[in-house]
């Protein structure tokens, strides 16, 4: 017989732990699901996790694919702090996306240094204004922000859809839904040659740092974590709920958006009717695989890029379906959160003593 | 500086390593690399290039190698899938869908002794080829079947996304029908996806209760079928012969056919022919064949429709014939005359018969 018990406080050690067990579980599961489907394990594995990166141009892409998950985890992660739900990060990018090119479009072959910094803040406005919509219904109406930000996110993908089969296609492209490719100053500089890792990398890195800084070494920081443990000791602290709130939402917004524009003026480079693959949905899991801590957010967001990157290369050099990916990825997460039971509870064998 | 040099060799080194190996590959097998926008499934776009990939396997046997990757986004990461596969050995790649167009621009540069071949799209390099199936010809004879067999005179077409290859086939469709029947209205849903079940199946219900009694769609789902085929209309298929999914409905099926064009540009590859070119493929080349009909149609409609397959094939008819007006009555195109290959590449407005605006 096993059961679980309450640990009296939570564990330190399984906090760190458990990621680690889930991932060794998530390997084990691994060796099973290839072994039943008549692939060798060990070379599946490695295709998955090892072959990606071991060229520096695969390095890059894991670093071009993880920076707009990053960027987005490390923000909601301090939302999620204390429980604001900021489920539309998707569409927060899509905005962000949108206002970065209007401006790269509206200086068209216009050179300038100003322009990629100008197109950023654009971007940052531009998710920011998005996510400010359920901040206000939630501060004035007390409506759910898990709805409101979730269903915004339709609304930007229309938008979007909107401008490019619209004002913003391409004069030159046949009627088809893209804008123009974007020239030379609104495009972000590669900072590692012959890739394409862009400053949107290291932009990445430096939200990490301040994103670490502002939660663990910052009184703002301090009052998000009490308002989300305790929202009743933050009140009587005379902390502000609608202050956190809109907080919580402008920084989510606001990252989801720079993560938009870093899209379409990096790898990108042009405005479509699809800049995302659902990064902003990613960034929800990524921010709990990294446990709402910036640094745990950065390898998270690595590893999932790295499950992508995996998936491409074992459909190329083994043959595996897609799918595989996709089961990878949902084991890895199902462990993950079935192995943080163990942060506060216990595994006890044997029969339930008759005092406890 | 220094450092730059430093990688730039290394990466020349790197690359010069590649193509080594994909000398060393092309004497044992080909190798054909396929990027796939949706995923393989048993109907649809992605499906028949798969099917087509499957027909290269067939004849050219352990010639070629194959590999596939399906359901990659047309954001940045097609990029790096498409150079993953030049990098790997494979001498000719076929990047399927509209969306690729620049990330095979980007990589083609890259590769220069890399084949690319790019469907649907319009920008073409010394490697880099087009191609693309001239669907509007299947249109016109799944059109003419519509005149035929509708009773109401209202066809409603299930349309994706208001781009000029979706737009050429509403235009087929109708110009085709009206030949049939003069009065008769297309009415257009845009359902925004090219692969939404329900949507598709809302759209087709919505239309069927505004009259219509025949259903085709610019759509990858079989919903709009399934609907037909419980509401008791007609509807044809859309890229595979969707018989399976309203044996009743199913009146015939746009079939894309894409494996004969597979195997010839590989051979071309291999045999060192290959050269960047455009190719518009319709009934003629085989590239858009028609499915078999289904028992509900008509002899009548039967005859028609066979009338227009063999006169595309011979040359006598086109489907975008003069007189044609647009949607405001206006003469566009004269007698004697067909709409120009440019303006048909970039077609941005209805013929008259179609119902509702455009979105613009």
């Amino acid at each position: 017989m096993i059961r679980l018990e309450r640990r009296s406080e939570s564990s330190r050690a399984m906090t760190y732990l458990s990621p680690i067990l889930a991932l060794v579980l998530t390997l084990l599961a691994g060796i099973a699901l290839f072994s039943a489907m008549g692939v060798s394990p060990s070379a599946a594995l490695y295709t998955f996790f090892v072959e990606p990166v071991t060229t520096v141009y695969g390095l890059t892409e894991l670093g071009v694919k993880a920076t707009p998950l990053i960027l987005i985890g490390v923000a909601l992660s301090i939302g999620f702090r204390c429980n604001v739900w900021n489920i539309g990060a998707e569409g927060q990018l899509t905005l962000g996306a949108i206002f970065g090119s209007a401006v790269a479009l509206y200086f068209y072959e216009v050179e300038g240094f100003w322009l990629l910094p100008l197109m950023l803040v654009a971007g940052i406005i531009g998710g920011m204004a998005w996510a400010a919509i359920p901040a206000l219904l939630r501060t004035r109406f007390n409506s759910s922000e898990i709805l409101t930000s979730l269903m915004l996110t339709y609304v930007a993908t229309l938008l979007l859809s909107y401008l490019v089969h619209g004002p913003f296609r391409d004069p030159d492209g046949y009627n088809f839904p893209e804008s123009r490719i974007f020239h030379d100053s609104a495009i972000l500089p590669i900072i590692f040659d012959g890739s394409r890792l862009h400053l949107g990398f290291a932009l990445a890195l430096l939200v990490v740092v301040a994103g670490w800084i502002l939660i663990s070494r910052s009184l703002i920081g301090f009052q998000l974590r009490v308002m989300g443990n305790a929202p009743a000791a933050g009140n009587y602290a005379g902390f502000s709920q609608k202050a956190m709130i809109w907080l919580s939402l402008m920084l989510g917004g606001g990252a989801a958006g720079l993560a938009g524009v870093i899209e379409v003026s990096g790898p990108i480079g042009q405005l479509l009717p699809q800049i995302s693959p659902g990064y902003g949905f990613t960034a929800i899991i990524v921010a709990f695989v990294g446990r709402l801590h910036p640094v745990g957010v950065l390898f998270a967001g690595l590893l999932m890029a790295l499950s992508y990157l995996g998936g491409e290369n074992a459909q190329i050099n083994l043959n595996l379906p897609l799918a595989v990916t996709g089961v990878f990825q949902g084991m890895l997460l199902f462990l993950l959160l079935a192995c943080d039971v163990l942060i506060h509870y216990r595994i006890r064998f044997g029969k339930r003593s008759a005092i406890s | 500086m220094r450092k730059t040099t430093l990688l730039k060799t290394l990466t020349a080194s790197m690359s010069a390593a590649a193509l080594l190996i994909g000398a060393v590959n092309a004497q044992a097998a080909t190798k054909v690399g396929f990027v796939y926008v949706g995923p393989v499934g048993d109907h649809g776009w992605s499906y028949q290039h798969d099917q087509g990939r499957l027909e290269l396997v067939k004849e050219m046997g352990s010639d070629v190698e194959t590999t596939f990757v399906e359901s990659v986004p047309e954001g940045a990461d097609a990029e790096r899938v498409i150079r993953k596969l030049a990098g790997s050995g494979h001498d000719v790649i076929f990047t399927t869908s509209f969306g690729y167009m620049n990330p095979t621009l980007k990589v083609a540069k890259q590769f220069p002794n890399v084949k690319f071949e790019h469907a649907t799209g319009y920008k073409r390099a010394d490697n880099i080829s087009t191609f693309s199936g001239r669907f509007y010809e299947g249109r016109a004879v799944i059109g003419t079947i519509a005149g035929h067999m509708s009773k109401t005179g209202v066809a409603g077409y299930i349309a994706s996304f208001p781009i000029p290859e979706v737009i050429r086939g509403i235009n087929a469709f109708t110009l085709a029908m009206r030949k049939v029947n003069p009065e008769a209205q297309v009415k257009v849903v845009w359902v925004n996806s090219w692969f939404d079940p329900g949507k598709e199946g809302d759209a087709t219900k919505a239309l069927i209760d505004q009259g219509a009694d025949i259903i085709t769609q610019h759509t990858d789902s079989p919903a709009p079928l399934q609907v037909a085929e419980a509401r008791g209309v007609h509807a044809f298929g859309q890229a595979t012969d969707m018989s399976a999914f309203a044996p009743n409905a199913h009146l015939t099926a746009i079939v894309n056919n894409w494996g004969p064009y597979y195997i010839k540009q590989t051979k071309a590859a291999i045999d060192g022919s290959w050269k960047s070119t455009d190719s518009w493929v319709g009934l003629k080349g085989g590239m858009v064949k028609m499915a078999p009909y289904g028992s509900a149609v008509s002899a009548d409609a039967k005859t028609a429709a066979d009338a227009v397959v063999a006169g595309i094939i011979d040359g006598s008819l086109h489907p975008f014939q003069g007189p044609i007006n647009n949607q405001k009555g206006e003469q566009v195109t004269k007698q004697g005359e067909t709409v120009a290959i440019g303006e048909l590449l970039g077609m941005n407005w209805y013929v008259e018969g179609v119902q509702g605006e455009l979105p613009k």
